[in-house]
C-alpha cells in the first residue's frame, strides 16, 4: 500500500537542488548537510529510508522522521578539478532538497 | 556538576562508569549484561570481519547478491554482532566504477565490521581531499585507476555506514575463501587501496 508519504517520495533520477541555506549563521545548528553542496544541482539515486531529523536529535528536541536520499553531484562541476565523469554521492535529507 | 559540590574530572572513570551503568539498568534502560555484549562486540570488530564479507561475495554469487542488498544482513549472516549498529550500505566497484569513502563532516566509518577508523581517515587532509582532488589522494597511495575507470566518492554524511566491495584481482584465480579474506585490508574497503596491490 503507498500512502501519501510514499507517494510524496522523490523517484530515482529526479532532479534536485541543495537548498542555498545556512542554518548555522543563524545560531546554534547541527547540519549534516556539507557545506560544498548547498545550493548544487544533484540527481536522486535512491531513497535509503526515514531517519530521525539529526538538526533536532543533537539537541535532544522531539525529532520528525525524514527521507533520506543517496543524491549523486558532478565533482568537477563543484571542485572545478577532477575528471568528468567522476561523481560525489552524497547522503542528503528531503528536508534540504527542493526540485530543480 | 552543580549542588555536589563535585567536580566532574575528580571522579575516577571507573566510579563513574560504574554509577552510570547502575543508573541505565535501574532505569530499566540498559542491563548489565546488555552493556558487556556491546563492549565485546566493539572489542571484535576488526577488519578481518569485513574481510570475510568480501571473500564470501567473490566466491558465492548468492551471497554476494545479499551484501548489496544489505550490508547489515549480509553481516549478521556471517555471525559479526551489528545491534545497534547503523545500517551497512555496500558499494559495488566494476570494471569501469571505483568507489572511496569519506566522511567530511566528521568520521562516519563501518565501525561494525572494519573497527576504529584509521587515524588518517579522521584527518582534515584526507577528509577534504576525498571530495575536491580524490584523483591525486589515490594517486599518493599508489591506486591508479586505468583510463575510463569512472569514480565515485561517497561521502558519509548520514544514518547509513558505507563498505566497498572491490574486484576481485585476478592473481588471485583458485584461492581458498580463507585465502581471499587474508588479501582484503581496511583500506581496500573505503577504496584508498586496491586488493592485491601494494600501497605506495
Amino acid at each position: 500500500m503507498s500512502g501519501p508519504k510514499e507517494a510524496r517520495r522523490l523517484p530515482p533520477g529526479s532532479l534536485v537542488r541543495v537548498r542555498d541555506d545556512w542554518p548555522e549563521l543563524r545560531g546554534k545548528a547541527h547540519v549534516r548537510t556539507p557545506h560544498y553542496l548547498r545550493g548544487r544541482r544533484g540527481r536522486v539515486v535512491r531513497y535509503l529510508g526515514d531517519f530521525k531529523n539529526p538538526e533536532e536529535l543533537a539537541f535532544a528536541r522531539p525529532a520528525a522522521l525524514l527521507p533520506l536520499y543517496h543524491v549523486s553531484f558532478e565533482q568537477p562541476a563543484i571542485w572545478h578539478e577532477g575528471d568528468a565523469g567522476d561523481e560525489l554521492l552524497v547522503e542528503v535529507y528531503g528536508s534540504w532538497l527542493e526540485p530543480a | 556538576m552543580a549542588g555536589t559540590g563535585l567536580k566532574l574530572e575528580q571522579i575516577p572513570g571507573e566510579r563513574l562508569l560504574g554509577a552510570v551503568a547502575a543508573l541505565l539498568a535501574e532505569k530499566g534502560i540498559t542491563s548489565p549484561a546488555e552493556i558487556a555484549q556491546q563492549i565485546a562486540a566493539t572489542d571484535a570488530a576488526a577488519p578481518a570481519q569485513g574481510a570475510r564479507m568480501i571473500a564470501k561475495a567473490w566466491t558465492d554469487a548468492d551471497y554476494r547478491a545479499a551484501l548489496l542488498a544489505d550490508g547489515t544482513r549480509a553481516a549478521e549472516m556471517l555471525g559479526i554482532p551489528m545491534r545497534g549498529a547503523p545500517p551497512l550500505g555496500v558499494l559495488e566497484d566494476t570494471e569501469d566504477l571505483h568507489h572511496l569513502v569519506v566522511c567530511t563532516l566528521c568520521s562516519c566509518y563501518p565501525r561494525a565490521v572494519l573497527g576504529y577508523p584509521p587515524f588518517w581517515y579522521k584527518s582534515a587532509a584526507y577528509r577534504a581531499r576525498a571530495v575536491r582532488d580524490p584523483r591525486g589522494l589515490l594517486a599518493e597511495w599508489g591506486t591508479m585507476l586505468a583510463p575510463g575507470i569512472r569514480l565515485r566518492v561517497v561521502d558519509s554524511t548520514a544514518d547509513y555506514r558505507w563498505m566497498v566491495l572491490p574486484l576481485r584481482p585476478a592473481a588471485s584465480e583458485g584461492w581458498s575463501e580463507q585465502q581471499l579474506a587474508s588479501l582484503v585490508r581496511e583500506t581496500d574497503m573505503i577504496g584508498v587501496t586496491l586488493p592485491g596491490h601494494s600501497a605506495a
